[in-house]
């Protein structure tokens, strides 16, 4: 388990103090795969080396099973770093080693059998799936194929924990796939558990059990996945995960706006279609973003319920209730003037 | 140069030439060839066991290094950087006291290792250190990540990543050993600048002079172009495979 307690980190700069996070309180449970979004210089980085003590935190205390880095000397520090794999947006592989070497160096770091440290680089490039490119330089690989093996060298001690900070981030959509899915089988079966940071929304919501909402140095929001997701509470929050829909999907008076959230449903049923034929009430889409992945939907997908038609809520809500489709009515909250002063905007601009 | 001069150079040089023949039947063109050789391999080397060390504690100990350390980096910052800035021909005369302390003599050819070991060694120092700069930060994190100490970094990461850096930055060490070699003369020291001055220059045999330039600039070709090959040859960053593609795309 890793704990935050009261962090924060100043960074002196010549400029001044920078401050990079604020009164961190976060518990990262053992087996998650736990996901940290916000904006570029939201202090996710900061936060994420903070775990493997890569940065020292100036306030709080950051603890990993039970020990408080800040109390142990630079060789515990090391053994326990040998226990937080690490991965980085910029892979950085030793460029003068081959692939089977930079899985092996961290095997050459400490007592490790020889023969031992072969067999378990080999394990490691076959569950990569890269055994065959282990003769091959880093300069001749993809950026994806940098990235598994960057995984793979952070796995070579067998650690508990596995740190991707922006991993997905200087990937192609394909090759974003086939990370992170390698990400969520290595926690499925290996039982790792993953931090992961990312300005992406779509990486959260592949493979997250757990999500964080960084902004401004301070943690805004945090839950489940499909909880934070379906329903964020701070506007930060929503402007992270809906950036659109916070723009431009406001509620016009007396609409009924519902918020679908899908997270690996069956993408089989036509749903507005099926909703049409089976309740006859007929909805607007107002913003839809969701991908097909292997017949599952993911994603968000905005409808409403014109004004006049609203006596219809309750058959499309029931609708929902039995086809297992998660929602959420929109109310009116304390960001609802915000939101308005948006939309007028908008249409003036029309 | 008019052409009347460099006619009569020529000349000279033509005039010249049975002595040139002579020096090398009697074999000295070829001692003083050794001799530079074995002077810019020794200093080279030694050069390096010096500059090597300060060139990654300058860079360990840097405000941005693995482990930083002001007093340290500034303390021999400062002695590098004056050392540096003396001319050679002053250092020379300078240090004789030190070489006749170290090999005993304040002449000849050890006398002149040393002051080549004390003129380059603090160059090769901040060639060191640049090369090192060079290697991405990334690279330190993601080893100190993996519990890698400071020690196995510098040994597994730093020097290995900078390889083709630090092969350049000795390729330019040595060419200009060599070009501090033709001093030696100036302290009763053998080699081919030697042989320049003290057959060539003072007793007036043009062709001698132009032998030993013509000596020195091969060597130092030899040096550059086949460094470079195998610098170009051992970096790994190089997509060999690519310059297959194109070879055989051009063929
Ligand atoms: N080494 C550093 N020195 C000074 N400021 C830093 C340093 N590292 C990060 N910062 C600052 O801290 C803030 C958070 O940075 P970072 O954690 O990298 O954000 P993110 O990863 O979310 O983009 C930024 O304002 C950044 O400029
Ligand atoms: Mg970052």
């Amino acid at each position: 388990m890793i704990e935050f307690v009261d962090v924060g980190k100043t960074f002196q700069s010549v400029s001044g103090p920078i401050v990079a996070l604020r009164n961190v309180n976060l518990t990262i449970g053992d087996g998650e795969i736990f996901g940290i979004i916000g904006l570029s210089g939201a202090g996710k980085s900061t936060l994420v080396r903070c775990i493997n003590f890569l940065e020292e935190p100036t306030e709080g205390r950051v603890i990993v099973d039970g020990e408080d880095l800040g109390q142990v000397g630079p060789k515990r520090l090391r053994q326990i770093r040998r226990n937080i794999g690490m991965i980085f947006q910029s892979f950085n592989l030793l460029e003068q080693r081959n692939v089977f070497d930079n899985v092996k160096f961290p095997l050459t770091l400490g007592r490790f059998d020889r023969k031992a440290a072969d067999a378990r680089v080999e394990e490691l490039l076959t569950l990569v799936g890269l055994w065959d490119r282990r003769k091959s330089y880093p300069s001749q690989l993809s950026g994806g194929q940098k990235q598994r093996v960057a995984i793979a060298r952070a796995l070579a001690t067998n650690p508990k924990y596995l740190l991707c900070d922006e991993a997905t981030s200087a990937l192609d959509p394909v090759a974003t796939e086939s990370v992170l899915s390698l990400l969520r089988h290595i926690n499925e079966t290996l039982g790792v558990t993953i931090v992961v940071i990312t300005h992406e929304m779509h990486v959260i919501e592949k493979i997250c059990t757990s999500v964080a909402v960084i902004a401004d140095s301070e943690i805004k929001e945090v839950g489940k996945v499909a909880d934070v997701f379906s329903d964020p509470k701070t506007r930060t929050a929503k402007e992270l995960i809906m950036p659109d829909l916070v723009r431009y999907a406001g509620k016009k008076p007396g609409e009924i706006q519902f918020r679908l959230l899908f997270n690996g449903e069956s993408s089989d049923m036509p749903l507005i279609s099926a909703l049409a034929l089976e309740t006859g009430v007929a909805v607007n889409i107002v913003y839809a973003d969701t991908k097909n992945v292997d017949g599952k939907v993911f994603g968000r997908m905005v409808i409403t319920l014109p004004a006049e038609k609203a006596e219809n809520a309750d058959k499309v809500t029931a609708f929902f209730d039995e086809n297992h489709i998660k929602y959420v009515i929109e109310t009116d909250d304390e960001d609802q003037s915000a939101d308005d002063t948006t939309i007028a905007e908008v249409a003036d601009d029309e | 140069m008019n052409s009347t001069l460099l006619l009569s150079t020529f000349d000279k040089i033509i005039r010249d030439w049975p002595y040139v023949v002579e020096l090398f039947q009697k074999g000295e063109i070829a001692a003083a060839l050794g001799i530079t050789v074995w002077m810019v391999l020794l200093s080279v080397t030694f050069s390096y066991v010096l500059g090597l060390p300060v060139g990654i504690i300058l860079y360990v100990t840097d405000k941005t290094g693995i482990k930083p350390n002001v007093v340290v980096n500034k303390i021999l910052g400062v002695i590098v950087n004056i050392f540096r800035s003396i001319p050679f021909i002053i250092l020379m005369v300078a240090f004789l006291p030190v070489a006749k302390s170290l090999v005993g003599k304040s002449y000849g050819n050890a006398a002149m290792v040393v002051m080549l070991v004390i003129g380059a060694a603090p160059y090769v120092a901040r060639m060191v250190e640049s090369s090192l700069k060079e290697v991405d930060k990334g690279v330190i994190e993601a080893a100190q990540s993996l519990g890698a100490n400071t020690f196995q970094i510098i040994v597994k990461v730093l020097l290995p990543e900078a390889r083709p850096s630090l092969m350049i930055g000795a390729i330019i060490s040595t060419v200009t050993v060599i070009g501090y070699t033709a001093m030696a003369a100036t302290i009763g020291g053998a080699g081919l600048g030697a042989l320049a001055i003290t057959q060539g220059h003072l007793r007036g045999h043009q062709a001698v002079i132009w032998t030993a330039v013509v000596l020195i600039v091969l060597i130092v070709q030899l040096i550059q172009e086949g460094g470079m090959w195998l610098v170009k040859k051992t970096d790994r960053r190089v997509r060999n495979e690519n310059k297959r593609n194109k070879a055989q795309k051009n063929k």
